[in-house]
């Protein structure tokens, strides 16, 4: 909620923090004191927060230009004897997974954290992906807090953890943990403020045969589970019912227990380690229980571990009714097993289990909404007032239009992948990872021997074009790729909140670094580069035209600053339609401005039926004025 | 005091919600309670609906989602979406202030979709709840010198109309601590104006 709170020296103080500062205070307190990451929600903050606080813990931070960098960055350091921290989603680690299974395999020295932020639901994401399975794959133990104080204390553990055995641990949270803001006792940090001296001694190398050591190490951190008890009981101690959760579930269950009043009969077991699972501790809290529900997001992961460890265990544990999603009992939003839960889904699953009615709070105001027809309008996500990524997907669309041979866009993670929806024109036809879109338009582009003729153009962002593009294009330049890349570059990592990358003249530490050219790079791979403005519609829509015309791989930059960065300095034009001239409906546009070009800023005059500019939203771009086919928009310049 | 009271922001992206719902939680730990803040995202600065949940408690803390049905006090910043989340969240007993400036939704723009009829849904919202406070923040926030700072009028008519065990003092010691001291003064200067409103025969 607060960087300040995440800066306070004063130990014992209790106050707000969302999960994401919880575990940059807690990696503060553990000692750690090198952290590396590539943003992505819901994580992002964790590297923004430590990076504001360098100078008073002494910390080296970085945005490196991907996960799996920032995860070898962040492992360099630990073997140097610098307890570390790298930070990510799970699209991050499909990146970085190279390296991390490899990593399990040498081990390393000081603590090492991996933070790993899961998105149920995918609320900011284009899959859900439940990043347990890659940590388990990996051999990396899993902590999973359930609020703000667990996830400081755990990040806390997981140094210590990792130090002891020498193997990284992996803190997983989930974006209502990563994003919710709740009270957190803070510890002290005055220990961490020593010099450290770093160096590298011995070796750290991964070979295939220290893989029994390393399920060793697994064993021995299982035990240790046990020993600490590394989870969390509510409820009657011998209650023969129990729910099994991890992260905010913990929270879900115990309250919609409260609810269908089966609190004083039903236990809660929040488990703070999920992998390896406390075995031996498994055998006692389990024993006796006659049915175990699950609460987790995403995936069935914790169900299927336990379900198979009992099924081990049957002398100790006898028979227990399991309900989980696997067999459909524990729902989800749009199905068991999919989407994000709450309070709600676990009344209603548990409800259905236990045979009881589902109490109904709304009473007769569920059906407010029958006086305006039982349905309101939904709001679909739009590109921003003044946002160049719309002008943009403007000039693609009509350029191949205009081209005429069914081109088509391809695209990958950001803003710009809202170039599928209505403010893009429904222009972008695959979204799928970073930098995926200049593969595929790569792989379209060397069908001609199949009779391929489509034009093809690829769209990346600047952050990604850093991430994941480059090999791409030299890819393209050496196998004779035919198609157009089009850099959409708004000078920062927008979606994620405004971080900096290689062609910010700036870097995490908020040092002033020499910006990354990336024309000068490209031309030197030998291939073709131009750069326009796309609030210059026709200009950029000419270039465009003309690149699709040229054989081999082509790269177009549209480059405008992101309009959420411009609209935080002044406002340098004023917008205003003249009502005279703007005949509305009865235009040949038909309210082109309003109904076509999709900004936020564009409104109309219900009751004149004319075009208006929304002076509270509008940033004063005016790409609406060049397109207005009667010339009624007008722009004034430094108002 | 209360034991647990659930208290959700609703509004589109881009309003200041967050904020809001953020300065309710503090105000309510200053008052003494725990405090628990989530908002939905993603499409918070790109014309989605947003809405955040303020749990406040005693003794133990609950989950960060608010039950359906399950909303003492409902602050909407757009009239559409107070009636929405009203639908799934709200019940008789729920207290309601609600900003009457609409934000269209882009298929209203487009001429897809149509926005209810506002009488309809002020109606609707009194009709179905206890209490409902109708303001104009976007206008008043133009008074105070900014659209923008209409989320703190908001704040400021929540805290006049007294339906929170949450008093004045809270909320200004919560913006105290919050703010950076350059914009302390035109967020006060809105919660005031906020809390003025109340007053004002206009709140029903």
């Amino acid at each position: 909620m607060s960087l300040a709170n995440v800066k306070l020296e004063t130990p014992g103080k209790k106050v707000m923090l969302t999960g994401n500062e919880a575990v940059a205070r807690g990696a503060i307190e553990a000692g750690m004191k090198y952290a590396a990451s590539y943003p992505g929600s819901p994580t992002s903050e964790v590297l923004d927060i430590l990076g504001s606080v360098t100078a008073q813990f002494g910390l080296y931070v970085e945005w490196s230009t991907n996960e799996k960098i920032a995860s070898e960055a962040a492992a360099a350091a630990s073997f140097a004897g610098v307890r570390s921290l790298t930070i990510m989603k799970p699209d991050g680690m499909n990146v970085a997974l190279d390296f991390l299974t490899s990593l399990a395999y040498s081990g390393v020295n000081a603590g090492m954290v991996i933070m790993v932020g899961d998105d149920p639901s995918a609320h900011s994401s284009i899959k859900e992906e439940d990043s347990r399975h890659l940590s388990k794959l990996s051999r990396l133990p899993i902590l999973e807090p359930f609020n703000s104080q667990e996830a400081k204390d755990l990040t806390s553990k997981a140094f210590e953890l990792s130090e002891a055995l020498r193997l990284p641990v992996v803190v997983r949270l989930v974006t209502r943990v990563c994003h919710a803001t709740s009270l957190v006792n803070l510890g002290e940090t005055e220990h961490v403020k020593g010099a450290i001296k770093a160096a590298y001694n011995e070796p750290i190398l991964c070979r295939p045969q220290v893989h029994p050591d390393l399920e060793e190490k697994i064993f021995k951190i299982a035990q240790w589970a046990s020993q600490q008890e590394m989870w969390q009981y509510f409820g009657p101690e011998d209650a023969d019912s129990l729910v099994i959760a991890s992260g905010p579930c913990t929270l879900y269950a115990k309250e919609a227990l409260e609810i269908l009043g089966l609190q004083d009969k039903m236990g809660v077991l929040s488990l703070k380690m999920t992998w390896p699972l406390p075995e031996q501790g498994l055998i006692n809290l389990l024993a006796n229980r006659k049915e175990i529900i699950f609460a987790e997001e995403i995936d069935p992961f914790i169900e299927e571990n336990i379900t198979s460890f009992a099924a081990y265990h049957t002398d100790q544990l006898g028979v227990i009714k399991f309900y989980g999603k696997r067999n459909g009992y524990v729902k989800g939003p749009l199905g068991a097993g999919i989407g994000e839960l709450n309070t709600d889904i676990m009344i209603d699953s548990i409800a259905e289990i236990k045979g009881l009615e589902r109490p109904d709070f709304c009473g007769s105001t569920a059906q407010c909404l029958s006086a305006v027809g039982g349905s309101l309008p939904e709001r679909d996500r739009a590109f921003c007032p003044g946002c160049p990524h719309r002008a943009s997907y403007w000039v693609l669309k009509s350029a191949l239009a205009l081209e005429g041979n069914d081109g088509f866009v391809l695209g990958d993670i950001g803003c710009y992948a809202m170039g599928r929806g209505r403010t893009g024109y429904y222009t972008v036809k695959s979204v799928h990872s970073m930098g995926s879109g200049i593969g595929l338009a790569h792989g379209f582009g060397t069908l001609q021997n199949f009779d391929f003729t489509q034009p093809i153009i690829a769209v990346v962002g600047d952050s990604t074009f850093y991430h994941a593009v480059v090999p791409a294009l030299i890819n393209a330049k050496h196998n004779n790729g035919q198609f157009l890349c089009v850099i959409l570059d708004n000078s920062t990592t927008a979606m994620t909140g405004h971080q900096p990358h290689p062609g910010t003249a700036v870097n995490a530490l908020g040092l002033e670094v020499p910006a990354m050219n990336m024309e000068n790079m490209i031309s030197g791979l030998g291939i073709k580069v131009e750069v326009a403005d796309p609030y210059d519609i026709n200009a950029s829509r000419d270039h465009v035209l003309e690149l699709l015309t040229q054989s081999g791989p082509k790269v177009l930059i549209l480059r405008r600053e992101c309009s959420l960065v411009v609209s935080k300095k002044e406002k340098p034009r004023r917008v205003t339609v003249n009502q005279e001239k703007c005949i509305g409906k009865d235009c040949g546009c038909n309210n082109l401005c309003s109904r076509a070009f999709g900004c936020p800023a564009n409104i109309i005059d219900l009751e004149t039926g004319k075009g208006r500019i929304d002076e509270a939203l509008c940033v004063g771009c005016g790409v609406c004025a060049s397109l207005c086919p009667a010339g009624a928009i007008t722009v004034e310049e430094g108002v | 005091m209360e034991e647990r009271i659930n208290i959700i922001v609703s509004g589109v992206g881009g309003q200041g919600n967050v904020l809001a719902s953020q300065m309710m939680a503090l105000a309510g730990v200053a008052a003494g309670y725990g405090a628990v803040e989530a908002e939905t995202f993603g499409a918070s600065q790109r014309g989605g609906s947003v809405m955040s949940h303020v749990r406040l408690y005693k003794v133990d803390s609950p989950g960060p989602l608010i039950p359906e049905g399950k909303a003492d006090v409902v602050l909407g910043f757009e009239p559409m979406e107070t009636l929405r989340i009203l639908s799934r969240y709200g019940n008789p007993s729920t207290k309601v202030v609600v900003n009457t400036r609409p934000v269209y939704p882009i298929g209203v723009l487009a001429g897809e979709q149509i926005y209810p009829d506002m009488t309809k849904i002020l109606e609707s919202i009194e009709q179905h709840v206890a209490q409902i406070y109708t303001l104009n923040a976007t206008e008043i926030a133009l008074t105070a010198g900014n659209p923008v700072v209409a989320n703190m009028v908001m704040v400021g008519a929540v805290c006049g109309t007294g339906i929170l065990p949450i008093k004045e003092e809270h909320f200004l010691l919560a913006m105290k601590d919050y703010f950076a001291e350059k914009i302390l003064a035109i967020n006060e200067k809105a919660f005031r104006l906020g809390m003025d409103c109340t007053n004002d025969a206009a709140m029903v």
